[in-house]
């Protein structure tokens, strides 16, 4: 999470805007982004209705066995289209922001929507 | 043989050893709380690899120089012990890192996005139509080329 603030401005630069999502609250969401200095949008899926549709559910994987997102990211163009996706295969390896960038430039900014 | 003990140093590398690696496993939901060591417990696997350090010395003195330190029985027994503790701990999370759902189901490649509208950090209702129809930063006020959605577990 960290890593995707300290590249947020190429991110911008690029028009890419960044949204994490999980099941927090937007009170929990809040603290974290000031804490952090976080400022891109988080959004809030306590009942895990979005994190189903998308089939990311880890069930039981959070504190007291709740249900929790396991970790994705999805890179989506203006035509609402999936154009570059990560799926991990192991919790301590994640998308790094250079690897989006990447893909933003190889898959949406070289082939533009229109 | 009573005068031959009592000259024996304690052999304090030993438990010095033994302490870090039951320390390495009884602080892990103490670590566990912060997202840096969180993911890799990397803590955990230094206080492992420091006790399992201090042991192997604590046993050279005491299979090396018998006559200066204790420490034959109680060394290789507190060894075992070490190594069972930090091999079921490496096992279960190493096992548990990897141990996510198959997701088959997520959205693929060229498939569209399944609608979402959640609540942001400042209680708006937020849609992926609205965020793909809105620009990417208030520094713009072009749409969006692209949104990027990062799920992850929380923070709680």
């Amino acid at each position: 999470m960290r890593s995707f603030q300290l590249k947020l401005p190429e991110f911008w630069a690029r028009g890419i805007r960044v949204v994490a999502i999980s099941v927090d609250s937007p009170e929990i969401n809040r603290g974290h982004r000031k804490k952090m200095g976080f400022s891109y949008t988080f959004l809030s899926d306590p009942k895990t209705e979005t994190i189903r549709r998308y089939d990311l559910l880890h069930a039981g994987a959070g504190p007291k066995r709740t249900d929790i997102a396991r970790p994705a990211e999805f890179l989506i163009d203006p035509t609402g289209t999936v154009r570059w996706v990560n799926l991990t295969e192991n919790i301590g390896v994640r998308a790094r922001p250079e690897q989006v960038l990447q893909a933003f430039d190889e898959h949406i900014h070289n082939t533009p929507a229109r | 043989m009573n005068a031959t003990n009592q000259r024996q140093r304690w052999n304090l590398s030993i438990w010095a050893g033994f302490l870090f690696v039951v320390a390495g496993f009884l602080s892990y939901p103490f670590f566990i709380q912060f997202p840096a060591t969180r993911d890799v417990p990397w803590v955990n696997f230094v206080l492992f690899a420091a006790g399992l350090v201090l042991l192997v010395i604590g046993l050279k003195r005491a299979f090396g120089q018998p006559a200066t330190y204790r420490g034959k029985v109680f060394g290789p027994i507190l060894t075992v012990l070490s190594l069972l503790v930090a091999g079921m701990f490496g096992y279960i999370v190493i096992f548990e890192l990897r141990d996510l759902p198959a997701s088959s189901g997520a959205p693929h490649v060229g498939l569209k996005a399944p609608a979402f509208t959640l609540t942001d950090q400042d209680d708006r209702p937020v849609s992926l139509g609205d965020l793909l129809s809105s620009p990417a930063s208030t520094a713009s006020t072009e749409k969006a080329c692209a949104v990027l959605l990062i799920f992850y577990r929380g923070f709680w």
